[in-house]
């Protein structure tokens, strides 16, 4: 799914990195605890979330995600839109909570990934 | 790449929001030797983790990586309370964090499991009241 798809279905406002609207992810996670994100989660280039302090664009970073999905309204501090272009993610901002964002991509074909913990 | 290359880094443990910084520009500094991205993956995710339980529980210290043409070494060491159940805390799940950090998406236990999911060697040597040094080890591929 290309990130612009994600973006219009969410009807999400992108906070920065447009530029990178066009490339394509195909799978994701939605997750609040970085610690999870950061143990479970192989390969998955989108993080929706709920939480929203810097620690969450850093462990995008970390996992070389390429889209970073706030959910339910939240707006990062320029701050972490900084950290987000340095590394070229592209953040955007949903009204939708969590539970719907992710259950919308999901039935739209983005699936996730079952990952076996090694 | 014939001599090591050494980053060191002075991670502050007063800011939970700067924690992290040194890991990001290892990240970057391997990317730009040409490291190997799984492994760079790898030693990012070990050492923030590392790097975020500096400042949770130690307030702060002092974090190395050490790259060289078989492996890249990551030495943690703070000054902080120091482990007391090295076992109990190699469990997942088990955490000693406070509630606030929990709110803030960490302390959930998967700290320590995950640097040693993450990395080829994991070492822990810590006092109690005295201080912790952690030596992770990941081997690099491309060289082997």
């Amino acid at each position: 799914m290309k990130i612009s798809t994600m973006q219009e279905l969410l009807e999400a406002k992108v906070l920065c990195c447009e530029e990178n609207l066009g490339k394509h992810v195909y799978s994701a996670c939605g997750c609040d605890l970085m610690s999870d994100v950061l143990a479970y989660v192989k390969d998955q280039a989108v993080l929706l979330t709920g939480l929203i302090n810097s620690q969450v664009i850093r462990t995008a970073v970390m996992m070389d995600m390429l889209c970073i999905v706030f959910v339910r309204s939240k707006e990062p501090s320029e701050e972490m839109l900084t950290l987000a272009r340095e590394s070229g993610i592209v953040v955007m901002t949903t009204e939708k909570r969590l539970y719907e964002a992710c259950g919308l991509l999901y039935s739209n074909g983005l699936v996730g990934k079952t990952v076996k913990r090694t | 790449m014939s001599e090591a290359l050494v980053f060191r880094f002075d991670v502050d443990g007063e800011d939970f929001t700067s924690a992290g910084q040194a890991s990001v520009i290892v990240k970057r500094n391997l990317r730009q030797l040409g490291i190997d991205s799984e492994i760079i993956r790898r030693v990012s995710i070990a050492m923030y983790e590392g790097e975020i339980n500096m400042v949770i529980h130690a307030g702060g210290g002092v974090a190395e990586v050490r790259v060289d043409e078989e492996c890249i070494e990551i030495v943690l060491e703070d000054h902080g309370p120091g482990i007391k159940d090295i076992d109990k805390a190699m469990q997942e799940g088990y955490s000693t964090a406070p509630d606030e950090i929990r709110s803030l998406g960490f302390g959930a236990g998967m700290g320590l499991p995950n640097m040693k999911r993450h990395t080829d060697s994991l070492e822990i040597f810590s006092t109690v009241g005295v201080g912790t040094k952690i030596v992770m080890k990941v081997y690099n591929k491309v060289a082997s």
